[in-house]
C-alpha cells in the first residue's frame, strides 16, 4: 500500500502497514541521533539497551516512544486526539511549570535549574514517564528533618539516561561525588573472599543484609501498570519456586493471606505493609494496594524477598546472632539462583557498568546494598567519640526500628553507608571490620581502658 | 498528570483482563459500575488534555470503602472527563444522586429574592449558618490533572477577579505558602484556613500535588465571605455567619456569586456548566448546585429519638459532627445539611434547609417539655 510518512516526507511503497513503516522512521532515527523531538539519545549508553527493546517483546511500545509530540502517529492511536495535550504544552512553557523550591531541601531541589528543567521538561522515556512525574515526590516533600532525602525516583530504567541532566548530579551529590559520567561500579558477589565474619554474640544480636533487584523491560513501581506490576510478581515469584535446600520457600500474596499467616509473619517482623510516608506515597508506587504485593521466605525464614513494595524485589538474608559471613553466603547464592532461574526465562535484571542495579531511588544504585547488625554497645553510645568512629569506618547507626527510628537501650543498627563505588564484598568486609573494631571498644570501655578514633576510610575503590 | 498521558497507549500491549484492577473487596460507586467489560470499552480512550479513564478511577481503586458513607472512587480531570467516560459516570452519577437520568435537565437558581422565610431561625438552637458551593473555570484541567502552569494561572484569575469586588465583598488574598505566622494563626482562629489535605480519598486522585503552591484563601475584611483557591476545586465559595438568618447568608452568596462571575466574564472566562449537569466540579457528589447549605443546631432531644434518622430522611437532610464531614456530634450539637446536590436548585436546596431546621427545632421544643411529636412528623419530600 502507499503510505505517505508525514514523518519523513516521502512515500514508500514498500511497507506493508503503517507499523512498519513508522518503525523503519523510528530505527534511522535511533541509528543517526538527530531526531531531538522526544527522546535524545546517547548511543554509547542506549545501544545495548535499545538493541534490547527492538528485539523484545513489544514494537508497539516503540510507537508510543514517539510521544505526545508526534502528530505522525496521530491518525494510528484510533480514539485519541492529543492536540488538546499538545496546545496545552504551548501554552504553558516550562517557566510557567517550574517548581517553587525555595524552601525545599533535597538533593532534586538543590540540583534542579530552570534551565535543566526547560531541557527536560517535554522528553519521555521509551515508556512514556516524563521529568515531573520523576520529581513530584521532591515537589511534595520540601525536606525530612533528619536526613536529606533525594527527592526524585525513576519510572524505568531509561529514566536515568533520558533525565541524566538532573540524575547524574543527584547521584553525585547523594554518593558523595560518585560520578556516572566517569565512574565504573563494579560488582561482586562472591562470598568465599569475606574474612572474621562471625561476631562475639554477646554483643551482636542478628545479623542482616538487604538489597533490591529490578525485572529489566518491566517499568519501576511509580510508573508500572497493574498489568506490569502483575508480570513482576509473576516472573519473581515463578523463579522463587524453583529454589531448592535450604533455599526452598513459599509466596503469601499481600491482599490474599489468612489473619492467622498476617500474625506469624508480623511477629517474625517480615510483613511490609501499605507505606504511609508521603515521600514513598507521592511517587505513586503504592497505587493499587495491595494488588500484585507480597511475600516470599524459604522454610528456614532466613531469606526472604518483598515483591513490588519501593522496588521490585527487596532481597533479604538474615539470621540471630552474629554469623556474618553465612548471611552474606546465602546472600549471594540465593541472588544468583534467582538470577539464574529467570535467565532460563529470557529475562535478566536492570544492571549497567556505571549504575551498578538499577533501582527506584537513586540512593540505592550500586550495590543497593545495606549489611548491618543490632549490636549491643552500651559504654560506646555514651562516648562522644561515637559518631566520629562510624563516620571514620564509613558506618551509618539507626535505631533498631529501622530507618528514623531512634535507639531503644543501647542497642544499635550498625550498617554501611555507601551504596556504590565499592562493590558488595568490599561494603560487607568493611561493615565486619567496621563491627569488630567498635566491639573491640566497647570491651576497651568495659575494662574502663581509652580507645582510639581509627583513621579514615576511603570511599571508592582505587 | 499533566500534559496528555502517552503511557495510556502502553497498557493496550496488555489485554484488558490483565490490566482490569481487582475490586473484590470494593465497596464504592465506581467499583459498583466498573465491570470488566465496561473497563475494556473505556480504557483507550482519553480527554483531550489526556485524562484516561485508570486517571478518573485510581481514587476508587486505592481506596476500598469509607466505614460510614459511600464513596463516589471516581474524580474528573476536565469538564470533558463527564462526556467522554459519560458510560461510567452516568451510572455513578444516577446512583449517588438519586436516580438522576442521563437524559434529565437541571435547574440553576441563584435568586434569593425566591427563598421564603429564613430569616427567623431560633438563635437559642441555630448556633450558626453556612452555604458552601465550588466553581471551575472552563478551559483550565481540574485539580487532579493541572499541571503547576495551569493551577498557578487560575489562582492569578481568582486573584484578579476577587480583588475588584467591593463594598461588604471588599477583602484580601492569603496565598497558603507566603502567608505569616500571625495571618496563619489568625485564619486558624477564625476557621477559615484549609491545610493539605491527609484523606487518602483526596490524596489518591492527585489534587495535593505541588502543595502548596498557588493554593490560597481570600476573604472580605467582615469574615462572612470566604474563598477556598485550589484546594479540591478550583474555587470554593462559602458564605456564613453567627446565628440563624439563613436568609441573609444567601443573599450574600448569591450576590457574591454572581458578582465573581461577571468579573470573571468581562476577562473572558465562564465557569463549567451544563444544562443537564449544571456547573461541574471534581467530584461527582458535588455536580449540580454544588451546595451544601448548612447549620449548627442543638438537638440533644431530638438527636436521641428513634425517629430521628427517618425524620431527616424524609426532610432530605443530612446530619454530620461539628467537625464537619466524617466527625461525630459534641454535645447535642449537629451540623444539618441538605442530602442533594443535584436535580434541585440551589434555592429549592435552601428551603428545605430552612423548612426542616424550622421544623426540627420545634420537635426540640416539644420533647423538652415532654410532649409528643408524633404530629409533626413529615411526609417524604
Amino acid at each position: 500500500m502507499w503510505l505517505a510518512c508525514s514523518h519523513t516526507g516521502t512515500a514508500s511503497s514498500f511497507h506493508t502497514s503503517p507499523v512498519s513503516c513508522l518503525l523503519e522512521c523510528v530505527l534511522q532515527d535511533l541509528l543517526h541521533c538527530d531526531y531531538r523531538a522526544t527522546v535524545d539519545l546517547q548511543t554509547t549508553r542506549m545501544a545495548s539497551t535499545f538493541s534490547r527493546v527492538l528485539t523484545g517483546r513489544r514494537t508497539a511500545m516503540l510507537l508510543a516512544s514517539l510521544g505526545t509530540g508526534a502528530l505522525a502517529t496521530g491518525y494510528l492511536m484510533s480514539d485519541i486526539n492529543y492536540a488538546g495535550a499538545i496546545e496545552r504544552r504551548k501554552l504553558y512553557p516550562p517557566s510557567a511549570d517550574f517548581p517553587d523550591l525555595r524552601k525545599h531541601n533535597n538533593c532534586m531541589a538543590t540540583n534542579l535549574t530552570p534551565a535543566i528543567y526547560s531541557r527536560l521538561r517535554d522528553k519521555v522515556t521509551p515508556n512514556n514517564w516524563t521529568l515531573d512525574q520523576c520529581i513530584q515526590t521532591g515537589v511534595d516533600n520540601p525536606g525530612h528533618p533528619f536526613i536529606k532525602t533525594v527527592g526524585m525516583v525513576a519510572g524505568d530504567e531509561e529514566s536515568y539516561e533520558i533525565f541524566a541532566d538532573i540524575f547524574d548530579p543527584v547521584i553525585k551529590e547523594r554518593h558523595n561525588g560518585y560520578d556516572p559520567r566517569s565512574m565504573k561500579h563494579h560488582t561482586d558477589l562472591d562470598s568465599s573472599k569475606i574474612t572474621h565474619g562471625q561476631f562475639d554474640e554477646r554483643y551482636v544480636l542478628s545479623s542482616r543484609v538487604r538489597t533490591g533487584r529490578s525485572i529489566r523491560g518491566l517499568s519501576l513501581p511509580p510508573a508500572c501498570s497493574r498489568a506490569e506490576r502483575r508480570e513482576v510478581e509473576h516472573v519473581a515469584v515463578q523463579a522463587l519456586a524453583g529454589l531448592k535446600g535450604d533455599l526452598a520457600g513459599r509466596y503469601y500474596r499481600l491482599g490474599e493471606m489468612t489473619d492467622l499467616e498476617q500474625q506469624r509473619l508480623i511477629d517474625e517482623h517480615f510483613l511490609f505493609d501499605k507505606p504511609v510516608s508521603p515521600l514513598l506515597t507521592s511517587s505513586g508506587m503504592a497505587r493499587d494496594w495491595p494488588d500484585a504485593r507480597g511475600i516470599w521466605h524459604n522454610f528456614d525464614k532466613t531469606f526472604l524477598i518483598w515483591i513490588n513494595e519501593e522496588d521490585h524485589t527487596r532481597v533479604i538474608s538474615m539470621e540471630k546472632g552474629g554469623n556474618m559471613k553465612r548471611v552474606f553466603e546465602r546472600f549471594c547464592r540465593g541472588l544468583k539462583e534467582v538470577e539464574k532461574l529467570i535467565h532460563e526465562r529470557g529475562w535478566e535484571f536492570m544492571w549497567n557498568e556505571h549504575l551498578g542495579y538499577i533501582l527506584t531511588c537513586p540512593s540505592n544504585l550500586g550495590t543497593g546494598l545495606r549489611a548491618g547488625v543490632h549490636v549491643k554497645i552500651p559504654n560506646l553510645s555514651k562516648d562522644p567519640r561515637l559518631s566520629k568512629i562510624l563516620d571514620n569506618l564509613r558506618l551509618q547507626k539507626r535505631g533498631t526500628g529501622g530507618v528514623d527510628t531512634a535507639a531503644v537501650g543501647d542497642t544499635f543498627d550498625i550498617s554501611n553507608l555507601d551504596r556504590i563505588g565499592r562493590s558488595e564484598v568490599e561494603l560487607v568486609q568493611l561493615v565486619i571490620d567496621g563491627v569488630n573494631y567498635l566491639i573491640e571498644c566497647e570491651k576497651r570501655l568495659e575494662k574502663g581502658q581509652d580507645i582510639k578514633v581509627p583513621p579514615p576510610i576511603s570511599q571508592f575503590r582505587k | 498528570m499533566p500534559f496528555g498521558n502517552t503511557h495510556n497507549q502502553l497498557k493496550m500491549n496488555y489485554s484488558a483482563a490483565q490490566e482490569y484492577p481487582d475490586l473484590s473487596k470494593h465497596n464504592n460507586h465506581m467499583a459498583k459500575v466498573l465491570t470488566e467489560e465496561l473497563y475494556a470499552q473505556l480504557r483507550e480512550k482519553a480527554t483531550p488534555s489526556g485524562f484516561t479513564l485508570d486517571d478518573v478511577i485510581q481514587t476508587g481503586i486505592d481506596n476500598p470503602g469509607h466505614p460510614f458513607i459511600m464513596t463516589v472512587g471516581c474524580v474528573a480531570g476536565d469538564e470533558e472527563t463527564y462526556e467522554v467516560f459519560k458510560e461510567l459516570l452516568d451510572p455513578v452519577i444516577e446512583d449517588r444522586h438519586g436516580g438522576y437520568k442521563p437524559s434529565d435537565k437541571h435547574k440553576t437558581d441563584l435568586n434569593p429574592d425566591h427563598l421564603k422565610g429564613g430569616d427567623d431561625l431560633d438563635p437559642d438552637y441555630v448556633l450558626s449558618s453556612r452555604v458552601r458551593t465550588g466553581r471551575s473555570i472552563r478551559g483550565f484541567c481540574l485539580p487532579p490533572h493541572c499541571s503547576r502552569g495551569e493551577r498557578r494561572a487560575v489562582e492569578d484569575l481568582a486573584v484578579e477577579g476577587l480583588g475588584s469586588l467591593d463594598g461588604d465583598l471588599k477583602g484580601k488574598y492569603y496565598a497558603l505558602k507566603n502567608m505569616t505566622d500571625e495571618e496563619q494563626q489568625q485564619l486558624i482562629d477564625d476557621h477559615f484556613l484549609f491545610d493539605k489535605p491527609v484523606s487518602p480519598l483526596l490524596l489518591a486522585s492527585g489534587m495535593a500535588r505541588d502543595w502548596p503552591d498557588a493554593r490560597g484563601i481570600w476573604h472580605n475584611d467582615n469574615k462572612t465571605f470566604l474563598v477556598w483557591v485550589n484546594e479540591e476545586d478550583h474555587l470554593r465559595v462559602i458564605s456564613m455567619q453567627k446565628g440563624g438568618n439563613m436568609k441573609e447568608v444567601f443573599n450574600r452568596f448569591c450576590t457574591g456569586l454572581t458578582k465573581i462571575e461577571s468579573l470573571f466574564k468581562d476577562k473572558g472566562h465562564e465557569f463549567m456548566w451544563n444544562e443537564h449537569l449544571g456547573y461541574v466540579l471534581t467530584c461527582p457528589s458535588n455536580l449540580g448546585t454544588g451546595l451544601r447549605a448548612g447549620v449548627h443546631v442543638k438537638l440533644p432531644c431530638v438527636s436521641k429519638h428513634e425517629k430521628f434518622g427517618e425524620i431527616l430522611k424524609r426532610l432530605r437532610l443530612q446530619k454530620r459532627g461539628t467537625g464537619g464531614v466524617d466527625t461525630a456530634a459534641v454535645g447535642g450539637v449537629f451540623d444539618i445539611s441538605n442530602a442533594d446536590r443535584l436535580g434541585f436548585s440551589e434555592v429549592d436546596l435552601v428551603q428545605m434547609v430552612v423548612d426542616g431546621v424550622k421544623l426540627l427545632v420545634e420537635m426540640e421544643k416539644r420533647l423538652e417539655k415532654g410532649q409528643s411529636i408524633d404530629d409533626l412528623m413529615p411526609a417524604q419530600k
